[in-house]
């Protein structure tokens, strides 16, 4: 087992690099710098001299090879570098932006994970009842409906016809006040959950559908089981090994931050630290967070093989002998 | 399900409810929370050009001189100026008594100091190239400041009132930060800010100005304009900024709610470069101007919001509209003068839109790309993200845009980098000839009001008739709040120094 998480983490250093240098090239690609989107058109006013010397400020002096390597030379050493434009070193701003990221991607996959195995277990225990159908309706919404609808129409509802609005510009912590903190949390939660439930449910469903036709469900039943202990202890944990896959990239994901639900309910996560970096072409930003959010996928990846192996005692990671 | 999980649900959904239902914090009751949709770039006066920038920083720092709601410039940190009989001396007396937020006295060394670091190319600023006539500066006492010039530079006074130009401390310009040491003279105090979040402003007790009357002002970043507006209807924010004229005539009507409407002096437009084929026909730019009907993109891609502009925007050097060129649409008449450059046929126009940028820029290019199929032009709408638009009009490396350019309080500044043989922007900008570059620089020197009215007429009729640049409409500035925030009063320019006069009742 430990070999096999060593092996693992030497498996993910290329893909670490790979992925920087891409992000670390192809965001250089894209037309506009940190002057020219600082300055907009009133770049062109700059005289040679001046360039220069915001290049300098910058850092953009140097040819980028130079810079790719300075900078990984940094990051083995663990520092991020420093965004120019927020002033501050680029770890501090991930980690400060991290924890609304988090908290947000945990409750809105919890809500997702409640709906949508209660439902796609209902739907395929019921198979092609009213309940069932009524399942996948739900599922055909939450997979049409945008996250920029679901929210603005949640927003409105509230603004509107009950006078709040728990976060207009003013996120709290959870440390400094957790019941304000989960009251703003918990709608743009809704918004995520919501979308994400349905491919949950759908993903339940179908594995549950197929699981319950095997032969162990069938002697289980004929065994004279109760059917909530054959559904709930022999069915349904067979058919989780879809659904913690789904979870698992849904997570990622949601690490990365969820930029249209960010903003729409203006909360300062990680999704849209990494949006403005882009548009301001804060390059260290840029490749500070797209890294973390690599390290994030691989890690969760981990974690997600991990917990086949606890579903499904057939997988195991141990070095066969 | 077991009992104790029913319990668990219970207790959560009632939490929930409970928690949703509870009041909000107390809040200081006289300090103003204003939202809006983009947050400053950074902190630096001289060398900041976002306007997210410059409307915070209006607050803090004050320039010599500025302009009033009817662009009348007025004084400010400069009590009275004069130019010499030659017009080669600009002496500004600057006003005593008068404090930086630190304590220290505001004097003319502040202000050598300031207008150095702008000329200094070191410090980056784009802001120095309306500087350009200063060959000296001198400070014959503490409170007299002399710019010598290289030439009669009528317009450089209405210039001293932007933003990028303010006063910094000399303290801190020498031992400080001017990107982190936020030290002006302002009605408002720089507490904190935290980039994407809040700000936070403190009122300046010592302001030398009349008020401010709040105790502060909190400003906070919702990255929607929906919500925005939610939020200043559900009453959680007390005054907010719209840019989108789609969002803000929602408000219209409101009981609680007063929106300002000021019409802008920045323009909508499409520019066209006549350096590329074939615009550098007279005939078609001419041809592209008669068949487009500005009121109708007024009317559909900003709902009305605006009002059709010649190319001078701020009232005093308005132009009748029906004394420039085609300002009525008219289809014939584009149907002869594409005939007279023998393309009766037509031709491809790609035309480069910048994605939200205005936000109605996608609408007015989608409507051009309509009017323009009845002379035969195929309209092709590029639509890119604003760094690539940004980088792509500086390189001059389009045929036409759509864009929204700024207005000055005074012509010259505000067109001397597009219409002169050595301006900055003649590549982008695409033409010039005599005509243009003699009244630019007759504008320039000239001091009576009357003689530069009829020089910037003229400029105007001559734009209009060799079409360079089809200007279409000016547009709104949206404030709103809340009705017991009064004696707010917004400006043509789009600043908002005149919350250092509001006060709130709630």
């Amino acid at each position: 087992m430990l070999r096999y998480l060593i092996q693992r983490f030497i498996a993910v250093i290329p893909i670490l690099i790979g992925v920087s240098l891409l992000v670390f090239f192809a965001i250089r690609l894209v037309p506009g710098d940190a002057i020219t989107t600082m300055l907009g058109t009133e770049a062109g006013m700059l005289t040679d001299t001046q360039r220069a010397a915001l290049e300098r400020y910058f850092g953009l002096d140097k040819p980028a090879g130079v810079q790719y390597v300075n900078w990984l030379g940094d990051v083995v050493q663990g520092d991020l570098g420093y965004s120019v434009r927020h002033g501050k070193p680029v770890l501090d701003l991930i980690l400060d932006r991290f924890p609304v990221t988090v908290e947000l991607a945990i409750m809105s996959l919890v809500i997702a994970l409640v709906i949508g195995i209660s439902i796609g277990t209902l739907s395929a225990v019921m198979h092609n009842s009213l309940i069932d159908l009524g399942g996948r309706l739900f599922a055909l919404i939450g997979l049409a409906a945008p996250n920029f609808l679901i929210g603005t129409l949640l927003i409105y509802v509230l603004s509107v016809y009950f006078g709040i609005l728990p976060n207009a510009g003013n996120y709290v912590e959870l440390n400094e006040d957790p019941v304000e903190n989960f009251n703003q949390l918990i709608f743009p939660a809704l918004t995520l959950g919501f979308s994400f439930s349905a491919s949950v449910m759908r993903t339940t469903r179908s594995a549950m559908l197929e699981v319950l036709g095997e032969d162990y469900v069938r002697t289980a039943h004929s065994k004279g089981l109760r059917p909530r202990t054959v559904i709930f202890r022999h069915a349904l944990r067979n058919a989780m090994i879809p659904v913690v896959t789904l979870a698992g990239v849904e997570l990622g994901y949601l690490l990365g931050g969820s930029v249209i639900v960010e903003n729409i309910f203006a909360l300062p996560g990680l999704g849209r630290l990494t949006l403005n970096a882009i548009s301001q072409r804060d390059y260290a930003l840029i490749q500070g967070a797209t890294l973390f959010i690599a390290i994030n996928f691989v890690i969760i990846n981990l974690l997600v093989d991990m917990i086949y192996a606890v579903l499904d005692p057939r997988i195991s990671y141990a070095s066969k002998k | 399900m077991s009992k104790a999980i029913r319990i668990l649900i219970i207790v959560t959904t009632i939490v929930m409810a409970l928690g949703v239902i509870a009041p909000a914090a107390a809040q200081d009751d006289n300090v103003l929370i204003w939202a809006r949709e983009v947050d400053a770039q950074g902190l630096d006066p001289h060398t900041q050009t976002a306007f997210s920038s410059l409307r915070l920083l209006d607050l803090v720092y004050e320039p010599l001189v500025r302009t009033d709601a009817d662009l009348n410039v007025i004084p400010a940190l400069a009590e009275s100026w004069a130019f010499s009989d030659d017009g080669l001396q600009l002496t500004f007396n600057l006003r005593q008594g008068v404090t930086f937020h630190d304590g220290s006295d505001f004097t003319s060394a502040d202000v050598v100091a300031s207008l150095n670091r702008v000329l200094d190319e070191a410090t980056g600023s784009a802001a120095r190239s309306q500087l350009l006539t200063i060959e000296s500066i001198e400070a014959p006492d503490d409170y007299t400041v002399v710019l010598n010039l290289t030439l009669a530079d009528v317009p450089l006074v209405a210039a001293l009132s932007s933003v990028n130009l303010v006063i910094l401390s000399s303290d801190v310009i020498e031992n400080g930060d001017p990107t982190v040491d936020v030290i002006g003279t302002g009605p408002f105090v720089l507490d904190s800010w935290e980039p994407e979040q809040k700000t936070i402003l403190s009122a300046n007790a010592d302001y030398w100005g009349d008020g401010p009357y709040l105790d502060g002002i909190e400003i906070r970043i919702i990255p929607e304009e929906a919500s925005i507006m939610a939020a200043l209807r559900a009453g959680e924010v007390d005054f907010a900024l719209l840019n989108d004229p789609l969002i803000a005539t929602l408000l219209v009507g409101e009981d609680d709610i007063v929106l300002h409407r000021t019409p802008d002096i920045s323009y909508h437009v499409l520019q066209l470069r006549a350096a590329v084929e074939p615009l550098d026909k007279l005939e078609v730019r001419q041809a592209i101007s008669c068949a487009i009907d500005r009121q109708a993109v007024v009317d559909v891609a900003a709902l009305g919001e605006g009002q059709v502009t010649g190319p001078l925007t701020m009232p005093a050097y308005q132009v009748p509209l029906d004394e420039l060129f085609c300002y009525e649409q008219n289809l014939d008449l584009a149907r002869e003068l594409m005939a007279a450059a023998g393309l009766e046929e037509g031709f491809t126009l790609s035309v480069i839109v910048a994605q939200d940028e205005p936000p109605t820029a996608l609408s007015e290019a989608q409507v051009i790309q309509d009017q323009l199929k009845e002379i035969n032009i195929n309209v092709e709408i590029e639509s890119l993200e604003l760094g690539t638009y940004v980088d792509r009009w500086l390189a001059a490396d389009f045929t036409a845009a759509i864009a929204l350019n700024g207005g000055r309080p005074d012509p010259y500044p505000m067109y001397n980098r597009y219409w002169q043989y050595d301006a900055r922007f003649a590549e982008v900008a695409g033409y010039v000839d005599d005509t243009l570059d003699e009244l630019m620089k007759a504008g320039q020197v000239e001091t009576d009001p009357a003689a530069r009215y009829e020089i910037f007429a003229q400029f105007q009729r001559h734009l209009a008739e060799t079409s360079p640049w089809i200007w279409l409409y000016a547009g709104y500035n949206y404030s709103a709040h809340r009705s017991y925030v009064t004696d707010f009063t917004p400006t043509p320019t789009g600043y908002f120094f005149y919350l250092s006069q509001t006060k709130m009742n709630r």
